[in-house]
């Protein structure tokens, strides 16, 4: 029954929302090759780059001579982006760039520039604090101080709380720095018609993006058009137009034609974003019940040449004690700089919180779960999180599995379980939806917003076909240009809420507007109408059809926007997730193999229940590959990133995961929360879940993700 | 002071340039990019020069002729040449397996087969999958589980799995595990992808 009130259906009445939804618009488009991202942008006359980098860590151009390069057959344009006298601050900072006819034709490019450096002293080492405050490194000719105070807070008496704790531990725990190995690298393919920019950009922010191309182009905003139907991977670090897009759009400027400039693969991982490091030296104590009582932490890292590491205001992760006292010192390295990376601080702050938490749980006897059980109420929130243990046991067969630690089977391999609890935000950002209604009840929608693989295009066509009553079919979703109403960049899971809130807003608007016509023209109460299965219905007597009701809206058809975020209740913030991970170490090798995961998630109202699924199983996998085998290796002597590439940046195949299992915590009283992004929240566990089902296996911790065979074996040597 | 221009990164000691420097002789090319065949052995050692030459590939049951070098990878003649992006290039140098293409039936990585190896082999990209009116049991069964989310590797993947299904028809899921790990996904599609693969499976080859 239609009433002018926004809101989502009643609990349990929807018809399509929450339901399994497959990708209707894109996904055989996807999967047949036939969606066309930044990367595969062909249009005739397109020029290709290639990109000379910097191959020392620290250094200045001496000398540079690009002019070889232009009379290279097949080069139409040589951009420099630093010259002579530059200071270069990172193995592979960009250097010039070569558009030519073919590919190759611009490395032969390449390869005509002579180029001198003179090497600079580096530092590259992100554990080692007393190194870089003894290390002589200048910058500009002046001393460079290597460390910077993160900050130093403190809460309560922790002195006192460790003197009277029953318990104490102290341990040192880390995660290395990784990368976004985002598989489409980061570019563009730019192309002017006369003033007018026209970027495909490979972009986590479409309607953001296009003030910076016109800033360094010095053009009108508005001549600038961003495109960004599909993105071939983000995880935070796409939200730019960066140097190479500036760069990518003078040199189409230049040559009169289109140019695609996308960073090669070593160079993507240098340059691109990487997620930063700690390593934290922790003390963690509890009473004679097991209620922690104090935390002392002292962590450092690197996020690059910023000097920045893991921030201090998620230490210690997820459990607030009383006493706590926590400080942090970032170090500057000749390294490429930190973008946010999926979740940012909250999987490192997991990953050495839970396992000093989890050591301190097997000091005082206590078994893993029961432990977190007894902290449940220092956390944000204590009732979900119960509620999720007791789910997540049942279906890990925790009771069943459990031995203490080290105390499981006798031979080579062992198995062991662990888990650990995430939180996240999770709020909507600001856009506005644009829904037009045609006259023969086809629906479209308009966002300038962006799937950044979350299928944010199939979740916009569930609430907008949910909304009128009509099937997905019935719905064209228009996403992925800047000349759409401006939607909120995709970052900090904030996309779903952002855009079905306007969505929704702007159906029941438009469906009003459609009744309303339709209680004129039938001669029946507004109030008793309702659309279902594309017809219009009075309580139980069919009126008209959908497309005979927009047949009343006269040849125009109409238009209407829907804002966000808004405080009507569609949408909310705040997650709890609990998980649990069951692994098998082989003590001889020290390869470590994935048995099973059990996610459980806090999401609020679900969309679309397959896609949200995909998020957790994806973020599952991500999560198994930084604890179990990705890292970026600086090599300390040449200052250089040696595995930059796929063979050696080790991440999970296919075989490697092990069973996967997801359940949303979804009961009426979380239902009608709305909406709540949850494309993040269930990436932070597993690096600590999986760290404390590897010390229960093996009856020790090995103290830095990821848990390499060479670190397992280490760890035991140790024990 | 350096100037070695070995100790470049970028455009440095990379695949093209090994390929560029071993000279153009095809058979010694063939006998380095091709260790999984050896038709090196076969091959007459024709010598050809660094310059464009005509090239005809036989491309999801079409005839194309271009004028390639031959150090020109099938993944660029395939992207760059004839649109064909289905082939996406990712890691360059048979890793991941986004660039995988059927040649002869097989799954290949296009990144590291020359283009004028390539004549006069059956080539068929993901592209081929739409036939006529519907697409292959494998898409239907990627779009079903829900195997993608950027979409990135999705049709290297999907390739590889009808590759797969044509030479292990009724595959069982772990015959899936340790038959598609040639493959990479970051999103981590693996759980989605294996079922389409499972299912794809019973099906039968193509």
């Amino acid at each position: 029954m239609a009433e002018r009130t926004i809101a989502w259906p009643k609990f349990g009445q929807a018809q399509i929302l929450g339901k399994d939804t497959p990708r209707v618009y894109d996904g055989a488009k996807k999967a047949l090759g036939l969606a066309k991202y930044a990367a595969d942008m062909n249009t005739p006359g397109t020029l290709f780059a290639r990109l000379l980098t910097s191959p020392h860590a620290h250094a200045i151009i001496k000398s540079l001579n690009v002019e070889p390069a232009k009379q290279v057959p097949g080069v139409k344009a040589v951009h420099v982006f630093r010259g002579v006298d530059t200071e270069v601050r990172w193995e592979g900072e960009l250097i010039v760039a070569v558009a030519a006819e073919r590919p190759e034709q611009a490395e032969d490019g390449l390869r005509a520039i002579a180029i001198e450096y003179e090497v600079l002293p580096h530092w590259v080492d992100d554990f080692d604090l007393a190194g870089a405050e003894a290390a002589k490194i200048t910058d500009k000719g002046e001393p460079l101080k290597l460390t910077k105070s993160q900050g130093n807070q403190k809460k309560g008496d922790v002195e006192a709380a460790l003197q009277e704790a029953k318990y104490v531990h102290k341990g040192t725990y880390g995660s290395a720095v990784i990368t976004h190995m985002c598989l489409e690298p980061h570019g563009s393919h730019c192309e002017w018609k006369g003033d007018q920019l026209i970027s495909h950009l490979s972009t986590q922010n479409v309607s953001g993006t296009a003030g910076q191309f016109a800033g360094p182009l010095g053009i009108e905003e508005a001549a600038v058009s961003i495109n960004c139907e599909f993105i071939g991977g983000g995880f935070g670090s796409k939200f730019a137009a960066d140097e190479w897009g500036i760069a990518c759009a003078q040199m189409a400027k230049e040559t009169g034609r289109p140019v695609r400039l996308m960073l090669d693969r070593g160079t993507e991982l240098k340059v691109a974003g990487n997620r930063p490091s700690s390593l934290a030296e922790v003390t963690v104590a509890c009473d004679a019940d097991g209620k922690i009582t104090a935390w002392d932490s002292n962590h450092w890292g690197t996020n690059g040449t910023g000097g920045g590491t893991v921030s201090l205001t998620v230490t210690p992760y997820v459990y607030d004690p009383p006493n706590r006292r926590r400080t942090a010192t970032g170090i500057v390295t000749h390294t490429g700089p930190q973008r946010a990376w999926r979740a940012p601080n909250h999987p490192q702050a997991c990953a050495y919180t839970q396992t000093a938490i989890d050591d301190l749980a097997a000091v005082a006897g206590i078994d893993s779960l029961s432990f977190v059980r007894k902290n449940l109420d220092i956390t944000g929130r204590p009732a979900v999180y119960a509620a999720q243990l007791d789910i997540a046991a049942k279906l890990m067969d925790w009771q069943a599995k459990w031995h203490p630690r080290g105390k499981g089977q006798n031979g080579s391999v062992k198995t062991g379980l662990g888990l650990a609890l995430h939180t996240w935000g999770g709020a909507a950002h600001a856009a506005t939806c644009l829904v037009k209604v045609h006259p023969d009840g086809t629906v479209e929608t308009f966002l300038g917003s962006q799937d950044i693989g979350t299928g944010i295009r199939t979740s916009i066509g569930v609430v907008a076909a949910e909304t009128f009553g009509i099937p997905m079919t019935s719905v064209r979703v228009h996403i992925g240009s800047n000349k759409y109403p401006k939607a909120g960049p995709s970052g900090g899971s904030t996309t779903i809420g952002g855009v079905s809130g306007p969505v929704r807003r702007a159906s029941q608007e438009a469906l009003w507007q459609v009744l309303d016509k339709v209680a004129a023209k039938h001669s029946v109460d507004f109030a008793t109408l309702a659309v279902k299965d594309s017809k219009v219905w009075s309580g139980d007597k069919e009126v008209c059809t959908w497309k005979q009701a927009c047949s009343l809206l006269g040849p125009m058809g109409i238009e209407v926007r829907g804002e966000g975020p808004k405080d009507d209740g569609l949408t909310s913030a705040q997650v709890g997730g609990v998980q649990m991970a069951e692994v098998e170490v082989d003590t001889e090798t020290g390869i470590v193999r994935m048995k099973k995961m059990v996610a459980i998630q806090d999401i609020g109202l679900v969309v679309n229940r397959l896609t949200a699924k995909s998020q957790v199983l994806g973020s599952l996998i991500m999560g198994i590959a930084y604890a179990l085998s990705e890292e970026r290796i600086m090599d300390p002597k040449t200052g250089r990133f040696i595995n930059a590439d796929l063979e050696n940046y080790k991440l999970p195949r296919i075989g490697d995961v092990g069973e996967l299992v997801v359940e949303f915590y979804e009961p009426e009283s979380e239902y009608s929360r709305g909406v709540i992004g949850i494309g993040e929240p269930p990436v932070i566990s597993p690096g600590a879940a999986i760290s404390n089902a590897v010390a229960n296996a093996i009856g020790v911790r090995v103290p830095i993700l990821p848990l390499t065979p060479k670190r397992v074996l280490d760890a035991m040597k140790g024990a | 002071m350096s100037q070695d221009p070995n100790a470049r990164s970028g455009p440095g000691f990379n695949r093209r340039d090994f390929i560029k420097g071993s000279g153009a002789a095809i058979a010694a090319t063939a006998a380095v990019t091709a260790a999984q065949e050896a038709i090196a052995q076969d091959a007459p050692a024709k010598i050809s020069t660094a310059g464009p030459h005509k090239v005809t590939l036989q491309v999801n049951g079409k005839t194309h002729e271009l004028m390639l070098e031959p150090r020109v990878v099938l993944l660029d003649a395939l992207r760059n040449d004839l649109n064909l992006t289905s082939c996406k290039e990712v890691c360059d140098r048979s890793a991941c397996g986004a660039c995988t293409v059927l040649i002869d039936g097989k799954p290949i990585y296009a990144c590291t087969r020359l283009a004028i190896e390539c004549q006069g082999q059956k080539i068929e990209t993901t592209e081929s999958l739409a036939n006529g009116d519907g697409v292959d049991v494998v898409i239907d069964k990627f779009v079903e589980h829900d195997g993608m989310q950027c979409g990135f590797c999705t049709p290297g993947f999907a390739m590889a799995v009808r590759g797969f299904c044509n030479m292990h028809p009724k595959a069982s899921k772990e015959d899936c595990r340790k038959g598609l790990g040639g493959n990479i996904c970051r999103c981590g599609t693996y759980d989605g992808v294996l079922n389409a693969a499972y299912e794809a499976a019973q099906k039968g080859g193509a």
